[in-house]
């Protein structure tokens, strides 16, 4: 944020307060979005970039190259900090959209970016790779996407409910076609 | 605790128990258990007794009708909770927001860590039989409510923080207030130390007990006070400066070890840096709006967002996608709660029994932020 100024009549205090405003501490030079972008999609061409910011970039890659993809991106990009998983249902498209949110916990330069790493699968038959090889810490994620999108995770161990309870038979309820009780 | 009538079936040995779902303390949640004797064979956390389908009744909600059910699910840092949702929406409008409300989002964001850590520390305090603590804690903590009462004029759930700025103005009395509590608590602080964090039985009980490492913490996904206290330096209002914090002068608390000891203690730290960055912020708020003009069903522009802010628990983020429609399309919500019970099971493996809750709540976990 900017344009942010001290109050006009700043009377000097036993503990003067960070004036000039402090800065926060210099940091290695960012890798940015563009960069992150170009590297990529040198190693994987079939990749669609779908925004850019800066700090944030998010691409869609085919379900197909998702695990190679995280694992390239893991390795020698450096996202080694799973944030979340989060699906969204196109019903119009008749798709559903998982994104994958990674960060970095270790690479300087890195702390404050978000790759988000979306695959699109059809609606009809929603089958997609699991990561949790990728980030461990996937698998809450992904059981959570199961039991809510109904995605079935390839090769998952463990697909169980993880806040639904056992019983529950209808259709997944993120799901758009799922209507709540009373709406 | 309530014994269930299955076995592991190669080894007869084990015995699977089940703690919870009404374990005092542990709030709504059960842990399976396989037990060798006094030991922790495996453990497996069983969420979900508390689900309220958040997520999808952000979706039949408006863009503002979302913020006071938004912060339901962790109640006791009502205000970094929806501090990200608000970013996303500000993001998404593509709204300057006023340096005032920057400001007032900082204090109540601060204040709510400080409400949240006292708690956590308190309930630990109990679940290792120091009962002074607590009642130091609960009574102390209350000093913190009145102040961000003085502001957001309820106890604890505030909907203060709200797309666009902040509810309401800060009356002049609550700077006194706020700096008085900062002067006060400062010097309450060190006496916590001595009594708790410094006191041998419990360093006894939680100094190398459950421990995580730096590499599990990224691997597994940790985040917050448990990720610093293995020693990852990530703090996102450090690394992803927000609101005021860029003008404000903190410290990012991080400790090595990685045990429950450290994991009280960088809370315990968080506490100091959170007294300083209200007292500063109390100092040097400018005058001005505190919040935008934007009618009770804004519209907001077709896009999407991943917004991040550090709670008192660690990295809280929303993804929400708009149509263009007054409603969110999707709003996804991810607690750093549901981060850290990733490491739950990891780092109970081959645990003592009597050490299970002190290393459940030295996590900070809380059931209701998972479940959502």
């Amino acid at each position: 944020m900017s344009g942010t100024k001290q109050p006009a009549a700043a009377a000097p205090q036993p503990n003067p307060p960070a004036s000039p405003p402090a800065t926060p501490a210099p940091k290695a030079e960012p890798v940015r979005a563009k960069e992150l972008a170009a590297k990529i999609a040198s190693k994987f061409p079939e990749v669609k970039v779908d925004y850019m910011r800066e700090r944030r970039l998010k691409v869609t890659a085919p379900s197909s190259k998702v695990k190679d993809l995280g694992t390239f991106v893991r390795d020698e990009l450096g996202f080694d900090h799973l944030d979340t998983v989060s699906a969204v249902d196109w019903i119009g498209k008749n798709e559903f959209e998982i994104i994958y949110f990674v960060g970095s916990a270790s690479k300087p330069g890195l702390e404050d970016f978000i790759l988000a790493m979306a695959e699109r699968i059809p609606r009809d038959d929603p089958v997609a790779p699991t990561l949790i090889d990728v980030w461990l810490a996937a698998d809450y994620n992904e059981r959570e996407t199961h039991e809510m999108f109904g995605i079935n995770f390839q090769g998952h161990p463990n697909q169980s409910h993880l806040f639904l309870p056992e019983d529950w038979n209808d259709i997944p309820p993120l799901r758009k076609d799922y209507v709540s009780p009373g709406r | 605790m309530t014994t269930e009538s299955e076995f592991v079936p190669d080894a007869d040995r084990v015995m699977a128990v089940s703690l919870g779902p009404q374990h005092p303390g542990a709030g709504h949640f059960r842990i399976k258990l396989w037990l060798d004797g006094d030991y922790l064979v495996r453990s497996e956390p069983d969420p979900g007794y508390v689900h309220r389908g958040e997520e999808k009744m952000g979706e039949y909600r408006n863009y503002i009708q979302n913020v006071p059910h938004l912060e339901r699910p962790v109640i006791l840092d009502s205000s970094n909770i929806l501090l990200p949702y608000a970013l996303g929406v500000d993001e998404l409008m593509n709204s300057a927001i006023p340096p005032r409300a920057q400001y007032l989002r900082t204090i109540m964001s601060e204040a709510n860590r400080i409400i949240s850590h006292m708690y956590f520390l308190g309930i630990l305090g109990i679940f290792v039989g120091h009962s002074t603590i607590i009642e130091w804690m609960m009574g102390d903590r209350d000093y913190w409510i009145d102040f961000a009462e003085r502001i957001g004029g309820a106890r604890v759930t505030f909907a203060y923080i709200i797309p666009g700025g902040v509810r309401n103005d800060m009356p002049s009395f609550a700077v006194e207030k706020g700096l008085k509590t900062c002067d006060w608590f400062e010097k309450r602080l060190d006496e916590y130390d001595k009594i708790f964090l410094r006191n041998p039985i419990f360093l006894q009980r939680t100094e190398g007990v459950g421990v995580l490492t730096k590499e599990d913490a990224i691997r597994l996904g940790a985040t917050g006070t448990v990720l610093r206290a293995s020693g990852v330096k990530h703090d996102l209002r450090k690394d992803e400066p927000y609101c005021a914090y860029p003008e404000l002068d903190f410290s990012v608390s991080t400790l090595d070890a990685g045990d429950s000891w450290s994991r009280a203690y960088v809370a315990f730290l968080e506490m100091r840096e959170s007294v300083k960055i209200i007292r500063q912020a109390l100092k040097q708020i400018p005058q001005g709006p505190v919040r935008l003009k934007l009618g009770p069903q804004p519209r907001v522009p077709a896009g999407e967002v991943f917004s991040r802010t550090e709670a008192a628990r660690g990295d809280m983020s929303y993804h929400i996608v708009s149509d263009g429609s007054p409603r969110p399309y999707r709003l996804k919500i991810s607690t750093p709660s549901l981060k850290n019970l990733r490491v739950l099971p990891h780092i109970l493996r081959n645990a003592h029994v009597a050490d299970i809750p002190v290393i459940y709540w030295s996590e900070n976990l809380w059931p209701v932020e998972f479940d959502r």
